[in-house]
This record gives structure tokens, C-alpha cells and sequence, in this order.
């Protein structure tokens, strides 16, 4: 049995996740997109806050909402030119695009309220992942312990570097 | 022994092909010449050190008192694959190792130095010492193999660098013919070899020679009497290992490679094609003699083989023009008489014989390598003067080739069998070991002896005296000369030690059971085989020694067999038949048309169907990435549904 | 009243399927990257949750979350490189011009 007070926290996550996901992808203005999205990041990172891992909020806000959005930010006032901020859909797109979504939805929903709807029904007590605990997972090579991949994501970063100076580079 | 030098009489050779080999292009020919000579001549000095040490020193490892003892001096396991099969790298030094190790580097070093003037000026001379040197590797590795294996993967180094010196003029079609020819046919016999390997490891358990030559009742027990269509297994795996010795030895009949292999410079001939490798396949079987004296039915194969090859080379010898090729048969000719010499040396015979046979053609091995070698070299320098093969072209040569007209009569003398040259001592044991297994042997192989007189001194005749042609008219003034230092010192070298190494007691130091073998002559045969040879000489001096006609009024009376003889009585047409018409025509052909129609026409079809729905399909790369999100959301819902509906 | 795996599951679900209408719909590349991060985010709700409920000892999906974190951040920089160099070429980000890899 949740506390009230947890309660009502996951109905205001869960509202803001949402609707803020509803307005990302229907407003015409792609900074208000933006905006609405950096919403959403800032309502998952408390999800995580809520499920105990705050690790991985405060990560998600440092880069996503801290680094990703402002570079969405910044491509943004590159790419658009001033007074064109809107675009016009035609209708059939729309609906066509509901459709879609819907039959995602309608798909996922169902498997996920027949199987998932009565089991796991309370939150299990959990030890917070510690720092030590994080920095032992991720920089062992040993059961559960992650060096290989974070080796890989660095190397990936470094390449995403050099890509994106490579591409964006004035020729 | 330590085992320093050993290792040295093999690396060397070794580091010399790599160092020409791969840093030849940077080197000067002369420098390329020198570095290649040097090294070949510390592996005499160590060779003839280690052997000298073998047979003189009287250190107990060697020698027993009067035996001497075969003596591993390293035995290292290359590749392990089972806890019973390992593949060893060794060194063996036993009587026939020592000797091979004297006669090797020697002819090797002569024809070094001889190939320095020969060559000279050849484009590709690094190349050519690279290939020399790679091929005295070969061979000693061959010669000291502890083991069947060892022997059998320097065996195809051997053939692989004969392949390269064969076809080292590798512009001209004939020589790249000759190489392919040569490979492939010493490839053929080579399965054998490999297949009679296999059969008696299969049955004994190892691979090494020693725990099976000094114990051949063991291998007797081992195969447990087993048959295979009427005759014994082990006499099936001797004859396939006997097999790839005709191959390399280029007896009957897969001795097709040999006449065409003078295609390559004639150094290589002398080293090569005389001397040493193709002695390989009688050093096999001396090397596996305690094996084949278990099975009658072997020896008798290795003797009729033998005998018939003699007989037949020295026929076709008779009716050659090119010298190269009458020397090469005459090589042919002679490798057979050390097979049948091994032949004859049966065991139910008196114990004396088998000791005889294997000497004498162990003798026979070491004075043929020096004399033949002599008379390549020799026929090196007239071709060099002359710029011909064929003796056509020659004629009274004496007068101005006078070393190489010494040194290969010399030669001459030494290979029909006159004393006091070394042929003579020899054959001479060769004869005695025939007459004492079986008179039909005996006078067969004097036969044989008295043609190899006599196509030799028609040769001898034919190149020095005959007529007198205008070479002055011929060669725009040049008159045909003696070679230089590098090219007449081996001739002279090789002449000397084919008068003298006669004498030497050769059954104090190689015999089969290691124990001393006193040699002496037996004068009814000796005499004979003089006799016999003068009267050859003497017939080849009355028809030959001045220009006339008798000689192609007498190829006129017999012009059928002249003509057989001239073309080599077609084995090489035989062949042609078999692969063209048979395995070409009748199997290559219908799997070519397989090939081409069935596989082919499968790989075809399936290339047609893609391309075409690649055709068919190529609309949804449209570039919309919209589209392509569409197919996959589609997909992925299906999927979900037919999991949700199936699954769940 | 328990908060069940289910309560987390549905609007990690509705953002996924925002996500999906919006990739569809939106013609300008940038909307289509947000919508595309919108997914990732929910995927990688789902990682946290899952690992929540399913194995509180471990961290495997955390760790995956983490990961796609950084995979994402990655992805973002490298299209709106190319985004922008697309612009400079042709003045436009819709993405219904940009159907060629080389004009």
C-alpha cells in the first residue's frame, strides 16, 4: 500500500508525461515542440526520482534536458526563417498518422493489460544503487559489470564528435 | 655430436635463399654470385666436417667397435597431433646421410662456382642463386630426415625447387612446359609416396625410421600378415613408397619429366637432374632397405623396374642429338642400374650379396654424382661455345676446347667403366652383385654397360672429332674456346676426383649392417665388363672418329627402330593419348560442359531471379523516410498481433 | 492503492505512440528528431521500470537506460549536424526533398 502522498506524485508524473507527449507532437510551432519535450524529459527524470534511482534522474536532466534540448534549441534558430515558424498538415497525413499510432497503441495496450494488468502489483524494496556500486558496475569486467559497453559509448561519442565537426564543417 | 653444426649445414642454405631471395634486386649480380658461393662453401666445410667426424673420429656414438651406428643427433617434435603422431624435425647421421652429405654440398658448391661464369649476364641471377640455394636446402633436409614425414616434406621442396630452376628462363614456352611437366609427373608418383607413408604408419604406429629399420621384424609383426588383392599389405605399402622413387628418379615409366627438365640452365642440370636429386628415390630406398628386404616381391618389383629403364634409356640415349638429352637418358640409364643393384641385394641369397648390392649402389650413387656432374658441367661449356644443344653443330672441338675435351673424356672413360676411373670400380660391383643374385640380371646389366659405352664415346666422337666445320663462318669470327677460371675449375676439380675416387675403400665406410665390407674385385666379371666396354668404344671409334657415312647407312637398315628410339619409343605420345584424348576428352570434356551448362546455368538463374527482383521491388527505396517508417510500424504491429494472438 | 508496473507501462505507451504519430505526421526533420526522442524516452522508461519491479538487486536495465542516454545524445548531435549542413544545401529541412544522397 502507497502512501497518498506517492500517489498523488505518480498522477502528477504521469498526467505531465502525457500530456506534454500529446503537445510535443501537435503543436505547429517547432520551438513550442521543443519546449513541451523538454517537459516530458523533465517529468521522466522524476519518474526516476520517484523509482528511486536518482543517479539516473540527475543524469537525464544533465544531458537530456540539459544538453539535448539545448541543441534542438540552437538547430532550431538556425534552420528557421523569421515569421515561417508554423507548418500546415494536410489532414489525410493526420489521420493517416492516428491510425498508425493507434494501431501501436491498440497493439502494445492489449498485450501489455493482458499480461502485465495483475502481476508485480507493489514496489518491491530495492537498495539504492550507491556510487560505489555504479562505478564498480561500470568499470568492472566481471558478472553485471559493464566496462566492454562503456568503453564502446565512448568511442562512439568520440566518433559522434569527429562525424558531427566532419559534417557540419563549412566546405 | 653438438648439435651447432647441424643446425648450421641447414640454416644456412636456408638464410641464403631469404637473404637472395628477398634482398636480391638491391645486390649486383657479382655480389648476389659471391654471398651465394660463400655460403654454399661453409656448408661444405661444416658438411664435410660432420662427416669426416662420423666416419673418422671412432667416438662411440658413431661407432661400435667395427659397427657403425645410425646416431640421431636432434629429433624435435614440430607438430604434435595426437599423443602417438608427431611430425619431427631432425638430423640423422648414419653411413648413406654421411656420404650424401659429402656428395651434396660438393657438386652444389662446383655448380655455384660454375654458374658465376655460366650465367653471367642472365637476367634473374639473384634469382638463380636464390633458387640454387633453396634447393641445396631442400636436399640436405631430405638426406638427414629422421623420419618418413620429414623426408617426405623436403622431398616436395626438392621438387618444388626444381620446378623453379626448371622453368627459370620462364620466357621461353618450352621451359615453362618442362617445369609443369616435371611437377606434375614427380606430383603423381608423390601420391604414392604418400599413400604407402600413410599405410605403413597406419600399421607401425610412427613415422620415425629408426625404431622401424632397426626392428623390421616389428614391422613384420605390426602388419600381421595382412593381404590386399594376393599380395601382402607391406609389400603394397613398399611399392607405393617405391613409387614416388621412380617419380623423383624418373625410372619407368614416369620418366617423361627427366629428358625435358634440360630445358633449364645446364648448372641446374649437373646439380639437379645428375647428381642429387634424382638419386632421391634410390636414397629412399636405401634409406627403407631393412624394410624391402622383409618382402621378396618388392625388391623383385625394384629390379625388373630397374633393369627394364636401364635397358631402355640406353637405347634411346643411342639415337639422341641433343647432348643435354643423351646425358639426361644416360642419367636415366645409370640411376637404374643403383635401383636394380638395391634389387638383386635379396636376402635369401648368401649373406654376402645383400652387403654387395647395397654398397655398390651406395658406391655407385657417389661416383655417378661426380662423373655425370662432370660431364653436364662439361657439356655447359661446349653449348656456352657453341650456342647449340645438338651435336649437329659440333664436331673437332678438340683442337680448341682442349680442357673440356680432357675432362670430358675423362668423364667418358668413367662412365663406361675403364680403369682406373671411377665408373669402373663401381659398375664393376654393380655387375658382381647381378651374377651373383642371377645370371640373367648379370649379363642384362653388362648389356646394358656396353651401350652406355658406346652411346658415350658416339657422343664424345661426334662432339670432338667427326669433321671440322667452319666455326669462324658460323659465329661471325669468334672460334668456339675454352671457358674462363669460374667454369673450367669445377671441370677440372670433378675430372680429378672421378680418376681417384675409385680408390676409395668405399665398404669400409657404407655398408648396409655397418659392418666393414672388404672389397675385391672379382676379375672374371671386372674383365669382362672391360672387355666389353673397349669393344663398345672401339666400335663407337670406327664409326664416329671420322666423318662418313657409315652411320646413317647402318640408321637406313634399321630405320623403324632408329626412329622408335629417336622419338623416345612415344612414351611421351603414349601420354599425350592417355591425357588428351582419354582424360580430356572423355571426363574433362562432359564435366567442363557440366560446368558451364549445370552450375554455371544454377548461378546464372539465381543472379536472373534477384536481378529481377531487385527490378520489381526497387520502388519502395524511395528516399522518403516516411515511407519507410510506414513499412516498418506495419510490420511491427503485425508481428506484435500475430505474438499477441499466438502466444499470449 | 498500489502503483502497479502496469501504471508506469501506460504512459511510457502513450509517449511511444506520440512519438510514432508525430515521426509520421511532421514534415520539418527537426519536429521528426523530437519525436524521435520522445520514443527513445520511453524505452528507456520502460528499461527503468522493468529493472525496478522485475530485479531490485540488479542494474542491468538501468544501466541500458544509461547507456541510451548517451547513445541518444550521440544520435541528436550527429543528425543535427546533418541537418544543418542539409540546410545549408538547400535552404530547407523538409523532409520530403531531401530523397537524394547526392544531387
Amino acid at each position: 500500500m502507497e502512501s497518498v502522498g506517492s500517489t498523488i506524485c505518480y498522477w502528477i508524473i504521469a498526467l505531465a508525461i502525457v500530456i506534454f507527449s500529446v503537445l510535443t507532437v501537435t503543436t505547429r510551432k517547432i520551438l513550442r515542440a521543443a519546449t513541451y519535450l523538454l517537459f516530458v524529459l523533465f517529468a521522466t527524470a522524476a519518474l526516476y526520482f520517484k523509482l528511486d534511482y536518482e543517479f539516473l534522474g540527475a543524469v537525464q536532466i544533465a544531458v537530456y534536458a540539459g544538453g539535448i534540448v539545448v541543441l534542438f534549441v540552437f538547430a532550431i534558430l538556425l534552420t528557421t526563417h523569421p515569421g515561417d515558424n508554423s507548418e500546415q498538415l494536410a489532414s489525410r497525413k493526420k489521420l493517416l498518422g492516428l491510425v498508425g499510432a493507434l494501431c501501436a497503441a491498440g497493439a502494445c495496450g492489449w498485450a501489455l493489460c493482458s499480461r502485465c494488468a495483475d502481476i508485480f502489483t507493489s514496489l518491491p524494496s530495492m537498495s539504492n544503487p550507491t556510487m560505489h556500486r555504479i562505478g564498480e558496475a561500470m568499470l568492472g569486467t566481471g558478472y553485471e559489470q559493464y566496462l566492454l559497453p562503456f568503453e564502446a559509448v565512448s568511442v562512439l561519442l568520440l566518433a559522434c564528435i569527429i562525424g558531427g565537426v566532419v559534417i557540419a564543417r563549412k566546405r | 655430436m653438438d648439435i651447432t653444426i647441424p643446425i648450421l649445414i641447414l640454416a644456412i642454405p636456408l638464410f641464403m635463399f631469404l637473404l637472395l631471395g628477398l634482398g636480391g634486386v638491391k645486390m649486383s649480380h657479382k655480389l648476389a654470385g659471391t654471398l651465394g658461393s660463400l655460403g654454399m662453401g661453409t656448408v661444405l666445410v661444416l658438411s664435410y666436417y660432420t662427416a669426416f667426424t662420423y666416419y673418422f673420429s671412432g667416438n662411440p656414438e658413431f661407432i661400435d667397435g667395427t659397427t657403425r651406428l645410425q646416431y640421431v643427433v636432434f629429433n624435435q617434435t614440430w607438430l604434435q597431433f595426437t599423443p602417438n603422431l608427431a611430425i619431427k624435425l631432425g638430423f640423422l647421421l648414419d653411413p648413406i646421410s654421411a656420404l650424401m652429405l659429402i656428395v651434396i654440398p660438393t657438386i652444389s658448391f662446383m655448380v655455384h662456382i660454375y654458374s658465376l661464369g655460366y650465367m653471367e649476364g642472365e637476367k634473374g641471377f639473384q634469382r638463380y642463386y636464390a633458387f640454387l640455394s633453396l634447393f641445396s636446402f631442400s636436399m640436405l633436409g631430405l638426406v638427414v630426415a629422421t623420419n618418413i614425414f620429414q623426408m617426405y616434406i623436403f622431398w616436395e621442396l626438392v621438387g618444388a625447387s626444381s620446378f623453379l630452376l626448371i622453368g627459370f628462363f620462364y620466357t621461353l614456352p618450352s621451359a615453362i612446359s618442362a617445369c609443369k611437366k616435371a611437377f606434375i609427373v614427380t606430383r603423381f608418383a608423390d601420391l604414392g609416396f604418400l599413400i604407402g607413408i600413410l599405410i605403413l604408419s597406419f600399421y607401425t604406429q610412427q613415422l620415425d625410421f629408426l625404431p622401424m629399420t632397426q626392428n623390421p621384424q616389428g614391422v613384420l609383426a605390426s602388419f600381421g600378415g595382412a593381404t590386399f588383392m594376393g599380395a601382402s599389405v607391406l609389400t603394397w605399402a613398399l611399392v607405393l613408397i617405391f613409387t614416388g622413387g621412380m617419380g623423383k628418379s624418373a625410372m619407368l615409366p614416369l620418366h617423361i619429366w627427366l629428358p625435358d627438365a634440360m630445358e633449364g640452365p645446364t648448372p641446374v642440370s649437373a646439380l639437379i637432374h645428375a647428381a642429387t636429386m634424382v638419386v632421391a628415390g634410390v636414397y629412399l630406398v636405401a634409406r627403407l632397405f631393412p624394410l624391402y628386404m622383409l618382402e621378396d616381391a618388392a625388391l623383385m618389383f625394384i629390379t625388373v623396374v630397374g633393369a627394364a629403364t636401364a635397358f631402355y634409356a640406353a637405347m634411346v640415349a643411342c639415337a639422341q642429338i641433343d647432348i643435354k638429352r643423351i646425358l639426361a637418358f644416360s642419367t636415366i640409364s645409370q640411376i637404374a642400374f643403383m635401383m636394380v643393384s638395391l634389387g638383386v641385394a635379396a636376402k635369401d641369397n648368401v649373406a654376402i650379396h645383400e652387403g654387395l648390392g647395397y654398397m655398390a649402389s651406395m658406391f655407385h650413387l657417389f661416383t655417378h654424382a661426380m662423373f655425370k656432374a662432370l660431364l653436364f658441367l662439361g657439356a655447359g661449356a661446349l653449348i656456352h661455345a657453341v650456342h647449340s644443344n645438338n651435336y649437329t653443330a659440333m664436331g673437332g672441338l678438340r683442337k680448341y676446347m682442349p680442357i673440356t675435351h680432357i675432362t670430358f673424356l675423362i668423364g667418358c672413360l668413367a662412365i663406361a667403366g675403364i680403369p682406373p676411373f671411377a665408373g669402373f670400380f663401381s659398375k664393376d660391383e654393380i655387375l658382381a652383385a647381378c651374377f651373383h643374385n642371377n645370371w640373367f640380371w648379370g649379363a642384362w646389366m653388362m648389356m646394358v654397360a656396353a651401350m652406355t659405352a658406346f652411346y658415350m664415346f658416339r657422343m664424345y666422337f661426334l662432339v670432338f672429332w667427326w669433321n671440322n666445320p667452319d666455326y669462324a663462318k658460323e659465329h661471325h669470327g669468334h672460334l668456339p674456346h675454352d671457358p674462363g677460371i669460374a667454369m673450367s675449375f669445377p671441370l677440372i676439380f670433378l675430372a680429378i676426383v672421378s680418376t681417384v675416387c675409385g680408390f676409395i675403400p668405399f665398404g669400409k665406410f657404407v655398408t648396409f649392417d655397418g659392418h666393414e665390407y672388404i672389397i675385391h674385385l672379382d676379375w672374371a666379371v671386372a674383365g669382362s665388363s672391360i672387355g666389353i666396354a673397349l669393344i663398345s668404344i672401339f666400335f663407337a671409334m670406327w664409326l664416329y672418329a671420322k666423318e662418313n657415312d657409315k652411320p646413317r647407312r647402318m640408321a637406313d637398315s634399321c630405320r623403324w627402330l632408329w626412329t622408335a628410339a629417336h622419338r623416345r619409343f612415344y612414351w611421351d605420345e603414349i601420354y599425350l593419348f592417355i591425357t588428351r584424348r582419354i582424360i580430356f576428352d572423355g571426363i574433362c570434356k562432359p564435366i567442363a560442359w557440366f560446368d558451364r551448362h549445370v552450375i554455371d546455368g544454377t548461378m546464372d538463374g539465381f543472379a536472373y531471379v534477384t536481378n529481377k527482383a531487385s527490378v520489381a521491388i526497387k520502388g519502395f527505396q524511395s528516399g522518403k523516410v516516411q515511407m519507410y517508417i510506414w513499412w516498418y510500424l506495419i510490420g511491427a504491429v503485425v508481428l506484435g498481433l500475430i505474438v499477441a494472438v499466438c502466444v499470449l | 492503492m498500489d502503483i502497479t508496473l502496469i501504471w508506469y507501462l501506460v504512459p511510457s505507451l502513450v509517449m511511444f505512440c506520440c512519438g510514432v504519430y508525430g515521426f509520421l505526421t511532421r514534415r520539418n526533420m527537426i519536429a521528426m528528431l523530437v519525436s524521435l526522442e520522445l520514443m527513445l524516452n520511453a524505452v528507456d522508461i520502460n528499461f527503468v521500470v522493468f529493472n525496478r519491479y522485475l530485479f531490485p538487486t540488479s542494474m542491468e536495465g538501468w544501466m541500458f537506460t544509461l547507456f541510451g542516454i548517451a547513445i541518444a545524445a550521440a544520435e541528436t548531435a550527429l543528425a543535427i549536424a546533418i541537418i544543418i549542413n542539409l540546410f545549408r544545401v538547400s535552404k530547407n529541412i523538409d523532409v520530403r526533398d531531401a530523397t537524394k544522397m547526392k544531387n
